[in-house]
């Protein structure tokens, strides 16, 4: 089975692309599932499961969404294996802009929108600064500068990722995304013993246990103060 | 190829010296060189500490090697962009499997033509296989050739040599600038020679081509439909790099659209534009008929057509002086004679 991770900022356009691409998939005979991976709440797995596509959910709840999918990212490429996919996509929302749970030697893809403003992508770290294909969504409400602005800032910050205009409305451009995840599959057996690209932030300070109070007596473990300039 | 331990070795004076677009990159990958011009790129990075490292998720390795395939790309962007001379189209098929009704098509630029047809026909589907160069590897199975060859792959990737400039119905803006701020900024993402003099160049092309004039310090999300029509098509001509320009309909308001076409065809672009309007269809050179996912027929415009536009352009002024009079409050009625 081959196996490619899509990530990318909230409402960037992640599903529309996947369902398009998808369909698309679908008509060259492929057989595709797709695991969602999010915070506190999704509908995507409707979406999905309307299209009839075969769909699972996680939820991380209190915990940090990278680490979850990192914890159970195996248990669903079994899941597809048993399922006998022929392709399975993992969508997962970049929540604190920083992380992204790509593995490598996995195709890795970032979804990101032109309204998201043009200095977005500097904000972004690895999960676009290391992806191999990023998708640029929502095209069709800005102006052919905005486009090429926004795509240059990109081009910027990942020079080596391929990069891709995607209508997640009309679908132009999925097609084409679905030739490169399905070029050159990779046959994924298991993930044990594969690495992500990047480390994690690291955590565990008393706040992550459970700490609710505030003040210095309280915080134990991993802490970072600011740096507060003196302006007077 | 450059080589990212080479490039790791020499001191960051000496690569912004040779390639000033560096201290862009610098800035966008959020490193701050000042005091460290004389290190080499790669002890730089190193003596950034792990802790910083961590934090905005930058990689030594990973920075050296992609700031080595910036600068090779953008070598390759300002120095002998290959040219397009000619853009072929080879026929494929429509929804139902039937072979598409012409042979080859070529078209260069300084040439018009424009695409008719339903709505869902099929246009956005040949303005894809262009954008991806297909090579029989898409539903319609039509292939696109450059300058009469197959083309390398790089024009389907590289953000830098896009071969299809958009120009859509909704020219929106999202971004919260002036005309000349707005312009500036494509300008330098462009990495244009003579960014101020191009500014300048675009801000009264466009103001040439609108209806009613608008200065260079305006909001561009205050300019009217045919304004921000006048300002993308502009800016499209002279800015983009795109050698093939798509014109999905330009509205007939507040734009002279004749002007608007020369401006591209002077600018030594291959202008598609999608249209239900005969006026714009009759400034084509050649037509493209669409029908069920294919290509029904190419024609091309005839001189008995030709000689109908004057009667066109004629019936559209009328119909304009109506539409500005009732915007006016007048009221449509013909004048009446004093005298009656
Ligand atoms: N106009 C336009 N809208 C789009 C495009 N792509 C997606 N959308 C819309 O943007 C909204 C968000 O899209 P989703 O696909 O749900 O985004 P997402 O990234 O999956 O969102 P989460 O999974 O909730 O983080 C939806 O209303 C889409 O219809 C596009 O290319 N153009
Ligand atoms: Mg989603």
């Amino acid at each position: 089975m081959n196996l490619v991770t899509i990530s990318g900022p909230p409402s960037s356009g992640k599903t529309a692309v996947i369902l398009k691409t998808a369909a698309s998939l679908k008509d060259r005979g492929l057989k595709v599932g797709v695991v969602k991976f999010d915070c506190l709440h999704t509908d995507d797995d409707v979406l999905y499961a309307k299209a009839g596509i075969p769909v699972q959910k996680g939820l991380s709840g209190a915990m940090c969404p990278d680490h979850y999918f990192v914890s159970n990212i195996e248990e669903v490429v079994q899941w597809g294996r048993a399922e006998g996919f022929d392709l399975l996509i993992s969508e997962s929302a970049g929540l604190c802009n920083r992380c992204s749970p790509y593995v490598k030697e996995i195709k890795a893809i970032c979804v990101i929108d032109n309204l998201s403003g043009v200095n977005t992508p500097k904000k972004i770290g690895p999960m676009l600064k290391s992806a191999d294909i990023v998708a640029i969504t929502k095209g069709d409400i800005v102006s052919q500068a905005e486009r090429e602005v926004f795509a240059s800032r990109v081009n910027m910050v990942n020079p080596k990722a391929i990069i891709l205009h995607i209508n997640g409305l009309t679908g132009q451009g999925s097609y084409e995304l679905g030739t490169l995840l399905a070029d050159n599959p990779r046959e994924v057996e298991t993930l044990v013993g594969e690495q992500l690209r990047f480390t994690m932030p690291s955590a565990l300070c008393s706040y992550c246990l459970g700490e609710t109070r505030i003040g210095e007596s309280y915080q134990m473990g991993n802490v970072r103060k600011m740096n507060l300039e003196d302006n007077s | 190829m450059m080589s990212p331990e080479i490039l790791g070795q020499r001191t960051i004076a000496e690569i912004t010296g040779d390639y000033p677009f560096f201290s862009s990159f610098l800035k966008d990958n959020n490193l701050d060189v000042q005091g460290n011009e004389t290190s080499s790129f790669s002890d730089f990075l190193s003596s950034l500490g792990e802790d910083f490292q961590e934090e905005k998720g930058i990689e030594p390795g990973q920075v050296m090697e992609q700031a080595a395939s910036y600068i090779q790309q953008m070598l390759e962007f300002l120095g002998q962009e290959d040219q397009v001379r000619s853009l072929t189209i080879l026929p494929g098929t429509d929804k139902s499997g039937t072979p598409e009704g012409f042979d080859r098509f070529t078209v260069r630029p300084g040439e018009t033509v424009s695409i008719v047809g339903p709505t869902g026909s099929g246009k956005s589907s040949l303005l894809g296989d262009i954008e991806w160069v297909a090579q029989s590897d898409t539903p319609t199975g039509r292939q696109i050739l450059i300058n009469g060859e197959v083309p390398d792959t790089s024009w389907r990737f590289s953000t830098s040599k896009k071969l299809v400039a958009q120009l859509s119905q909704n020219m929106n803006f999202v971004m919260d600038l002036n005309v000349r701020e707005f312009v500036s900024l494509h300008a330098e993402s462009r990495l244009v020679a003579n960014p101020e003099e191009v500014v300048e160049r675009v801000i009264e092309a466009a103001n040439d081509l609108a209806g009613e004039q608008f200065s260079p310090e305006a909001p561009i999300t205050s300019l009217s439909g045919g304004q921000s029509r006048a300002l993308m098509i502009a800016d499209t001509a002279i800015l983009s790099r795109s050698p093939i320009i798509l014109i999905d309909e330009i509205e007939n308001a507040g734009i002279d659209r004749k002007k608007a076409l020369s401006l591209l065809l002077t600018e030594e672009k291959i202008v598609l534009m999608a249209t239900h309007d005969p006026i714009l269809a009759l400034m084509a050179d050649r037509r493209i008929v669409i029908g069920n996912g294919g290509i029904v027929r190419v024609t091309q415009t005839t001189d008995e057509e030709r000689a109908l536009l004057g009667t066109l352009e004629e019936l559209d002024q009328t119909l304009l002086g109506y539409r500005s009079r009732l915007r006016a409050g007048e009221s449509l009625a013909p004048p009446k004679n004093k005298g009656e």
